[in-house]
């Protein structure tokens, strides 16, 4: 290789190093923000800042569930294998929620330690079967030890 | 010595005359491909077990996406090879190949806002895979706006190819933001190194889209690059006869 060219080479790999590195850097010191959303033991540790607007995210609790007879009233438990956290919602749930399955909410931390959601999205799984495999298949639920959200 | 190979590959006119019988064949494979991909996955393929048949944007989303990667890095390597060997073609593949990894960027984004609408239940969030991917959009728009900036088009070229350059840390931070932080996108279905999560009736339609994906990618850049060659060269001796050997017929010149 001629050396006028080498050098080029050099100098190309030095600039796609260093500007990888600065933006590595910069996305390490903001990690935390990176996060879309708060895993239940984030809460149970303290670290969510109360009555302002945050996401949790966690697998529903299998059994948690609990719905007013007479409202939209809903409330389910989260989880990420650690800790569990209490969620308030009054809206009508996405179609994909489910008990066993994850979920992201939107909301406030209230005073007694549940959060109020204004906002409940579902988190699919990245796994596709057809049903008669989903069926035959002992575990249904893709996450629920919430070991993995 | 070892490298006249390379720099023969950067003759324009060497590379206009090689890929003109490719053509015909790559709009076939792809065409091919992508039909017969799509029939599977639309029309045969099961549905999924918890989506329904929502799932199905996936055969366009998937491929979309891998190729609005890897185009990045077909654009950024072409820069580096400009940069470093002073080849006129290969800043022409890289001028080529921002416009079409930018509709594929945004095609992904798309298709993905259409998908999350009834399985998450919003068009779109802000987490870290979707927030990237709409980076890697303006990166890909930035690198076309720097391509028309310039009057001069070497200095054009520099500039695209460092930009093009300083942005390729962002493809994998795109790839496995999904593992280092909580988002709602969720993991990646196919895997490299260990079992794909997906069904194998569901698999192989994705995967023949994947590749006829990967044709028509192929297809567009070379046709993209070859009219960019034509427009640059419009001077030389051997555009100009073989635009009167094609007469008013050619109108790809202008």
């Amino acid at each position: 290789m001629h050396p006028v060219r080498r050098q080029r080479l050099i100098l190309v790999l030095l600039l796609v190093a260093l500007s990888s590195a600065a933006v590595a850097l910069v996305t390490y010191a903001m990690r935390n923000n990176m996060n879309y959303f708060y895993a239940p033991a984030a809460f149970a540790a303290g670290e969510v800042p109360m009555e302002k607007n945050i996401r949790a995210g966690g697998c529903v609790v299998p059994g948690s569930v609990v719905r007013a007879d007479d409202s939209l009233d809903v409330r389910f438990a989260l989880t990420d294998g650690r800790a569990e956290l209490e969620v308030v919602f009054d809206k009508i749930l996405p179609d994909l929620f489910a008990e066993g399955e994850a979920a992201v909410v939107t909301g406030r931390l209230m005073p007694d330690g549940y959060v109020r959601a204004d906002q409940v999205l579902a988190k699919h799984d990245e796994n596709y079967t057809p049903p008669e495999v989903a069926e035959s298949m002992a575990a249904e639920a893709s996450c629920a030890d919430g070991a993995k959200i | 010595m070892a490298w006249q190979w390379f720099h023969r590959l950067g003759s324009p006119r060497w590379f206009y005359q090689k890929t003109s019988a490719w053509m015909p064949w790559l709009a076939l494979a792809s065409l091919l491909l992508i039909g017969a991909g799509s029939i599977w996955g639309l029309g045969f393929a099961p549905e999924d077990a918890k989506q329904g048949n929502s799932y199905r944007i996936i055969y366009i989303h998937v491929p979309a996406a891998f190729l609005a990667l890897a185009g990045y890095y077909i654009m950024a390597i072409s820069g580096a090879i400009g940069l470093i060997w002073k080849m006129k073609l290969s800043f022409v593949v890289m001028r080529a190949a921002a416009p079409i990894g930018a509709v594929l960027t945004f095609i992904a984004l798309f298709t993905g806002a259409v998908w999350g609408k009834p399985t998450w239940g919003t068009y779109w969030v802000w987490d870290a895979r979707i927030t990237s991917m709409l980076i890697l959009l303006f990166l890909y728009i930035g690198v076309i706006a720097l391509s028309r900036a310039f009057s001069r088009e070497q200095v054009a070229d520099k500039a695209c190819a460092l930009l093009a350059l300083v942005g390729t840390v962002n493809i994998p931070i795109i790839y496995k933001s999904v593992d280092w932080w909580f988002t709602l996108h969720q993991p990646a279905t196919i895997k490299f190194t260990e079992k794909s999560s997906i069904d194998p009736s569901m698999f192989y339609p994705l995967l023949t889209m994947v590749i006829g994906f990967y044709c028509l990618y192929a297809w567009t850049l070379i046709a993209h690059t070859r009219e960019k060659i034509l427009q640059r060269e419009w001077r030389t001796s051997w555009v100009q006869q073989l635009m009167g050997g094609e007469s008013a017929t050619e109108s790809k010149a202008g």
